[in-house]
């Protein structure tokens, strides 16, 4: 008599890569920057290796957020085009493990972020995760087309919180730094929301293009944007900004008025003639001008150290 | 020929066992790290934590 015995192998081999990309590493290179601009700009000085360690929990609490919104949005990820091809909707990774993922990290982030630095950061690190996870992610995205702006400030937060590992606390330039992503998130999503046409329609989920319409959204993101260019220039005149960063934010707010602009004449038979290539080209300057507007405070904070500072007229 | 053929499986499994080797070393090099800069600060003190340090001993 023989025996036979047939192996059969679950189809569910995740790759390392594909727990790595649960945690968002595009939206992660922007928590990274934001938060090390937010730290070397206080006046605070840490050691070098504590101050790469807070980054790193910084960014891995950024990431744990995202694992968690992957969980819990696999649904509407899998409807949408943008999304379809991350691990949980693809089935790559199960969604108890991005829960678990998502859980772990959290809490090692907040934990370690604290024995690092401080308690303070690490609280605001852990109202952070909850912020995006909870109020973002679970309550606001898919109940009110005011879900980018409201929670907007989940992205907003890694400045102040790098900016509180070194210092221990909050002060007017870490709350400039965090009104100034608050605000530019909305035009940046709601452009994105323009040239993904039917991506958030198909999901269900009430953006501003969905409930409010087209023309409205641009509306939308010409009011927003002055309302940006105005605190981005006045930032200048304070001790947060510096002559580089005014420089810097006069040329990138003509340029990013001018986009909003040309957004808010066009309509959708001019938009879909040119496959939305405003849009797309507006979405791109977005992510130049946030990059842009954190080096400039970043290379102001240089020259200081460098004994030619601005001190601000604010 | 060898008498186990790889499955593209075992290599997925490899990067994940690869990936979290490498990440549970890194762990150890940041948490090593970091005590060694907090322990040789000059700042750093056991008194907060009830445990005596050598002044409150000589004392």
């Amino acid at each position: 008599m023989t025996d036979v015995s047939l192996q059969t192998f679950d189809e569910h081999e995740p790759q390392f890569g594909d727990y790595f990309a649960l945690l968002k590493p595009r939206v992660m290179t922007l928590v990274v920057f934001t938060a090390f601009v937010g730290l070397l700009a206080a006046p605070v000085a840490l050691h070098p290796f504590v101050a790469f360690c807070a980054i790193l929990f910084i960014a891995i609490g950024g990431g744990a957020s995202g694992a968690l919104n992957m969980w819990w949005d696999a649904d509407i990820d899998a409807v949408m085009r943008r999304t379809a091809k991350r691990p949980v909707p693809s089935g790559r990774v199960k969604g108890d493990e991005a829960l678990a993922i998502g859980l772990a990290l959290s809490a090692f982030s907040v934990v370690f972020l604290g024995l690092a630095t401080n308690w303070f950061a690490a609280g605001l690190l852990a109202f952070t995760i909850f912020f995006y996870a909870v109020v973002y992610t679970m309550w606001l995205k898919r109940t009110t087309p005011q879900n980018i702006v409201i929670g907007g400030a989940a992205g907003a937060f890694p400045p102040m919180i790098g900016w509180a590992a070194a210092t221990g606390g909050v002060s007017v330039e870490s709350i400039l730094m965090f009104a100034l992503i608050f605000m530019w998130t909305p035009p940046h999503f709601w452009a994105l929301a323009l040239f993904m046409r039917s991506d958030y329609d198909d999901a269900g989920v009430p953006m501003l293009t969905v409930t409010h319409g087209r023309p409205a959204t641009r509306r939308h993101i010409l009011v927003y944007t002055v309302l940006l260019a105005a605190l981005a220039l006045a930032m200048g005149l304070t001790s947060a900004g510096g002559p580089i960063y005014l420089a810097t934010a006069l040329v990138l707010n003509a340029m990013f008025l001018k986009g909003a602009v040309e957004i808010w004449r066009r309509d959708e038979v001019m938009a879909e003639a040119d496959n939305y290539g405003v849009e797309k080209r507006f979405f791109k300057l977005s992510l130049l001008y946030l990059f842009a507007h954190f080096g400039a405070i970043l290379a102001d904070r240089a020259l200081e150290t460098l004994g030619f500072g601005f001190g601000g007229l604010l | 020929m060898s008498l186990i053929r790889k499955h593209e499986m075992h290599e997925r499994r490899f990067s994940r066992n690869l990936g979290v080797g490498l990440t549970l070393t890194a762990l150890i090099a940041i948490i090593f790290g970091l005590t060694m800069v907090k322990v040789t600060n000059d700042d750093f003190s056991l008194s907060g934590s009830g445990v005596p340090t050598q002044t409150e001993e000589a004392n």
